[in-house]
């Protein structure tokens, strides 16, 4: 398998790094996995709905009380530390709860998953549908150039799109793109490269009722002559979108692309518990990537117990950040570059034979 | 013609779990359900080619380890995106302690 690539990425599914992809070998390819025993294994992937039902309970109701906090002392200063509360759990948190549960693992009742996965779609502004799909796609192919829908930092790095995002700016605006373009019956060329044909239909209908939605609150707005309505609805996913964007670029950025490691290609962080409770564990990245079979509520107990075969993780945001942004500004003069994690003596070596001729280019 | 395969014994598989079972470059899946019945499907996934039985085994639905895609293992009903394309089973009966195979030819 050739890692390299001969010139500057082609991030498009359906361009020229996709296909070589495939005919490396990088596409679909297996991966390694820590060993883990079956038994052990069995323990951490059973299912509970105590730990999400809790937390879901948490999220949604500290979301109405300040939510009413805000609408009450709305037109004074007083307002602003509420919304600002209410945003993060509404653009921020609702980016783990889609992940989780559209990986069905956050409850052991498929309803609850389907409920809270379609609540935190809307919320952060991804079609359950689409996004499904596209997040398959992420495991398989997890940062394969051309192939991994979900790169969000590509080489190299673009840095006035990373922080537009922190305010949610590019994102929200290709999401209401793809909104307006799904409801009026189109699903685009690279979408087809991941939805399957008779699932499409789903994604239309969906847009369709956010569209609705949308329409319905912009015209409460105009009614009210407030921009109220909205500040609940929508613009959350604006004001609110820092937190998911600052412990999202974590988990891949800086790293290798072109690998068949997770432990090359993400970066688990440990972090304070309002963050963790935010980001429902998913700063346990490479344990994830590794074994999406684990619920968020095991991520722990996986860390600790395969800790001795993974780069070290990073103490904190801060240390994530500190290591991530020299390598985001290397990559703006060779592409090539990546930070190369070190394993403990405890882990098994990476496979070269894959890796190797990555690891050359960086040096370069 | 019908063809029973020796795939295992019953106490090689814990209740509510699974087990691999390769044959003539072949790979099955082997169940054994809550109420200690015995089902075979095939073995890979029919999203991708992962196996089956490093996945979880919940009622009468195996979980697949990479995309969580869900099938009845009793059925072969795919229950659902990722997987769209339903699996398939074999006859299983147990014999003396040991699990039998159907695979039709
Ligand atoms: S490989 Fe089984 S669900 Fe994707």
């Amino acid at each position: 398998m050739d890692a390299i690539l001969p010139a500057a990425r082609d991030y498009s599914l359906i361009g020229r790094d996709s296909q070589r992809a495939v005919e490396t070998g990088l596409a679909a390819a297996e991966w390694y996995h820590t060993d883990v025993s079956r038994k052990e294994m069995k323990e951490l992937m059973r299912r509970d709905d105590g730990p999400a039902i809790r937390d879901t309970a948490i999220w949604l109701s500290s979301m109405v009380v300040l939510a009413v906090l805000g609408v009450v002392l709305w037109g004074s200063i007083w307002c602003v530390p509420f919304f600002l509360a209410y945003g993060v759990l509404y653009g921020s948190a609702s980016d783990s709860r889609w992940h989780e549960c559209g990986h069905g693992t956050a409850f052991k009742t498929r309803w609850m998953n389907d409920a809270v996965y379609q609540i935190a779609c809307f919320m952060i502004m991804r079609n359950p549908v689409t996004w499904r799909w596209s997040h398959a796609r992420h495991h398989t192919d997890t940062v394969i150039v051309g192939r991994d829908p979900e790169i969000a930092v590509m080489r190299p790095p673009d840095l006035l799109r990373l922080v537009l995002n922190f305010f949610g700016i590019l994102d929200a605006w290709h999401a209401v793109v793809d909104m307006l373009r799904n409801a009026a019956g189109f699903v685009s060329a690279e979408e087809k490269t991941f939805i399957p044909e008779q699932e499409q239909p789903k994604a239309v209908r969906i847009a369709r009722i956010w569209l609705a939605i949308y329409i319905a609150t912009i015209a409460l707005a105009l009614y009210m002559g407030s921009i109220l309505p909205l500040v609940l609805i929508g613009l959350p996913r604006l004001y609110g979108a820092w937190h998911h964007v600052l412990t999202g670029l974590l988990q891949h950025g800086g790293l290798a692309d072109n690998v068949v490691d997770h432990r090359l290609n993400s970066r688990t962080v440990l972090m304070n518990p309002v963050s963790r409770f935010i980001y429902w564990n998913m700063n346990y990245h490479v344990e994830h990537h590794m074994f999406p079979m684990v619920p968020y509520h095991a991520l722990p107990r996986l860390h600790a117990m395969i800790r001795h075969d993974l780069p070290a993780p990073n103490p904190g945001i801060l240390d994530g950040y500190r290591e991530m942004l020299p390598a985001f500004l290397r990559q703006l003069r060779n592409e090539d570059y990546y930070l190369r994690r070190e394993l403990p003596l405890t882990a098994k070596p990476y496979r070269d034979e894959f890796h190797g001729e990555a690891a050359r280019a960086a040096t370069q | 013609m019908s063809d029973w395969i020796e795939a295992c014994t019953a106490d090689d598989i814990d209740e509510e779990d699974v087990m691999r079972f390769d044959h003539e470059g072949r790979t099955f899946a082997i169940y054994r359900s809550p109420d200690d019945e015995f089902f075979a499907t095939d073995g890979l996934c029919t999203h991708e080619h992962i196996h089956l039985a490093d996945g979880l085994v919940m009622d009468d639905i195996i979980e697949c380890p990479k995309h969580n895609g869900r099938f009845n293992y009793k059925t072969g009903q795919a229950k659902g995106a990722p997987v769209c394309v339903n699996l398939r089973t074999y006859p299983v009966k147990v014999e003396a302690g040991k699990v039998l195979i159907q695979l039709s030819q």
